[in-house]
């Protein structure tokens, strides 16, 4: 398969009053085509940082660096601000959180899935707006020619996540870049939103990166895993490898959080990671995760950890200690 | 929306019934007209002689009807000091005092709108520094002063415009600038803080991901929302202009419905006092009205209220 976004060493600092916040560390990841990666993570450590560095709508004041960000073999950084435009909303198109303020409320439906594909590609307006009615169908958005003249106003919070979704169709992008897309539903729309994705994605062949904080979600749609900690990955690999043999302490942790069906004792008390996240302002010394992780020892204070590969393949992590462990027990 | 007119319509009607209440009232409550309007040296059957002729022996509530009626065809009857009916004086004056609003409005909002879309798209940059500056001295700095300014600048030393007097349009030009500066910084500001607040807001940033350009998503996506409450303001200070240009009329001599009211409440001229501020407050309230509907237009969320 081939590989349609390759993205080494990502950093995004941003300046604040304290210093300089450096949110996203030295990211690395690969995006094949038609596949969906899910980067995973509690709030803070650095997943809409680096949705938003991809897109290029990052604040005015972040930084942003990498040593390759390359979209199907163009390098989005040396891009001019045309050229990026070109490429954003046509190619690579971006689903937000929070449906209810992602819509301009003054325009309607109908003209803002359109403007986009009208700017883009040479179609007349009647087949945008076919385009249009055809997509909100397929994302389940019922009497959808009539969608066309509302306003977001007239609209619940799940459908206006579907007109969201069918706007980032528009164009067929190669890429789809989800962002918590169900985090602001409620439960019983959050399934329905996340099979259309999964269906949506698979029909149209489009590669998606799905940013979440749900590791639920994460098992039921992703192809591919990310774990982000503290503005770096600590653990990547394919979904079924991460479920059945995650390594990471963080990973680990993030997974007893859930409770079974039939493994977790009814009564007993939820797990949970104890401790909080570092402050990602000035640099970290050793392992960002080990005043959280029960096996941390004093060489855990010492040097960073670094990536490395625990299966000789592409499932990497980051903690030396628990690497040796696997690998021993293996 | 056609339901959402008729409601403000009637709304408007009922403030518009208020006022003239109101501004009836008002002079009664003053004291009692008829002696006032004899004067000091007047005697007892004098006084009686003209609150008979001026029909104020009536109930107070016949007498508003009365006015009311009148009004309605725009007879405010006839002024006490001057020799000539309410409305003649009324319609000599307030052609001027529109038009110098009327332009006044039109210099603030072309100067006040794109100055605090720039200032908000260079937030922060000497340019943003330079608007908040332009609307720091528009405040401070008194209106007759600044048309005076004018006067000394343009009409005495340069001869490019006339000082004052209401000939012609170019009579108009400078008072309209001194007015109009007068209400450009709050317009300012409001532009400014409208867009930098909606230029934050997820839906720009939903427009700014569609990968359209930066003119489409400030003055399609942005301008439109942050505009909004710009145009209520317009439409006060354009009441405003009408009722209080009386500053900005004296200095440039134009002989608008400012300084009418204001000699006419010197000289106790009731009935001209009366028609001036129903005149000014219809006026506010059928400005007030279309901004409502301009904001209905603009924000469909606004028509459902």
């Amino acid at each position: 398969m081939s590989v349609l976004l390759d993205v080494k060493n990502l950093q995004v600092d941003l300046p604040t009053a304290n210093g300089m916040l450096h949110a996203v560390r030295g990211i690395d990841f690969q995006v094949n085509r038609g596949e969906m990666l899910c980067i995973v993570g509690e709030s803070g450590c650095g997943k809409s940082m680096t949705s938003m560095a991809l897109m290029g709508l990052l604040p005015k004041r972040a930084q942003c660096t990498a040593e390759r960000m390359a979209f199907d073999g163009t390098d989005l950084l040396t891009l001019s601000k045309k050229e990026r435009n070109q490429i954003r909303g046509m190619r690579m198109s971006m689903i937000f959180q929070e449906p209810m303020t992602s819509l301009n409320p003054s325009y309607t439906l109908g003209n803002q899935l359109c403007e986009g594909i009208l700017k883009h590609k040479k179609i007349s307006r009647s087949e945008a707006r076919e385009r249009a009615i055809y997509l909100l169908e397929r994302a389940g958005v019922p009497y959808a020619a009539e969608r066309l003249e509302q306003y977001p106003h007239q609209l619940s919070g799940g459908l206006r996540q579907r007109v969201m979704i069918a706007m980032a169709l528009m164009c067929e992008p190669d890429l789809i870049i989800a962002d918590e897309p169900t985090t602001a539903l409620d439960v019983t729309i959050q399934a329905q939103i996340l099979r259309l994705i999964r269906e949506l994605q698979q029909e149209f062949g489009t590669a998606v990166i799905f940013i979440t904080h749900d590791l639920g979600v994460v098992a039921r749609i992703a192809d591919w895993v990310a774990v982000m900690y503290a503005g770096q990955v600590v653990e990547t690999a394919s979904a079924r490898q991460l479920f059945s043999s995650p390594v990471h302490p963080y990973t680990q942790g993030l997974l007893n959080c859930i409770p079974v069906p039939g493994r977790t004792a009814p009564g007993s008390h939820l797990q949970a990671i104890p401790g909080v996240v570092p402050s990602l302002v000035g640099e970290l010394q050793g392992c960002a995760f080990r005043n959280r992780c029960d096996r941390a020892s004093t060489e855990c204070t010492r040097s960073q950890p670094q990536l490395i590969s625990v299966d000789g393949g592409q499932h990497q992590v980051r903690c030396p200690v628990m690497t040796q462990q696997w690998q021993e027990a293996v | 929306m056609l339901a959402f007119v008729v409601r403000r319509l009637l709304v408007a009607l009922s403030v518009a019934f208020t006022v003239s209440v109101v501004s009836f009232m008002l002079l009664h409550l003053s004291g009692d007209l008829a002696t006032s309007i004899a004067g000091p040296e007047a005697t007892a059957e004098q006084v009686e002689d003209i609150r008979k002729q001026f029909g104020l022996d009536q109930p107070i509530v016949m007498q508003y009807l009365h006015w009311l009626w009148d009004a309605l065809h725009f007879d405010f009857g006839r002024s006490y000091y001057f020799q000539d009916t309410v409305m003649g004086l009324i319609g000599e004056r307030l052609p001027i005092t529109l038009t110098l609003g009327g332009i006044a409005l039109a210099v603030a909002t072309l100067i006040a709108i794109p100055l605090g879309v720039l200032a908000a798209i260079k937030q922060d940059t000497w340019i943003d520094r330079l608007a908040l500056l332009i609307a720091v001295i528009g405040q401070a700095m008194p209106s007759f002063w600044f048309g005076l300014a004018l006067i000394v600048i343009f009409a005495v030393n340069l001869h490019w415009l006339p000082a004052g007097g209401n000939a012609t349009w170019q009579h108009f030009i400078l008072p309209a600038i001194a007015l109009g500066y007068y209400a450009t910084p709050a317009m300012m500001r409001l532009t400014r803080t409208g867009m930098l607040e909606v230029l934050g807001s997820d839906y720009i940033r939903t427009a700014r991901a569609k990968g359209l350009n930066e003119r489409t998503v400030i003055f399609k996506h942005a301008l439109r929302n942050a505009v909004i409450p710009v145009v209520a303001l317009m439409a006060v200070e354009l009441g405003f202009m009408l009722g209080g240009s009386v500053v900005i009329e004296s200095v440039f001599s134009l002989k608008g419905l400012g300084q009418l009211a204001w000699d006419a409440i010197a000289r106790n001229d009731y009935p001209v006092v009366q028609a001036v501020v129903l005149i000014i407050a219809v006026f506010y309230i059928a400005l007030t009205f279309l901004a409502d509907v301009i904001n209905a237009m603009l924000d469909p969320r606004l028509r459902v209220r």
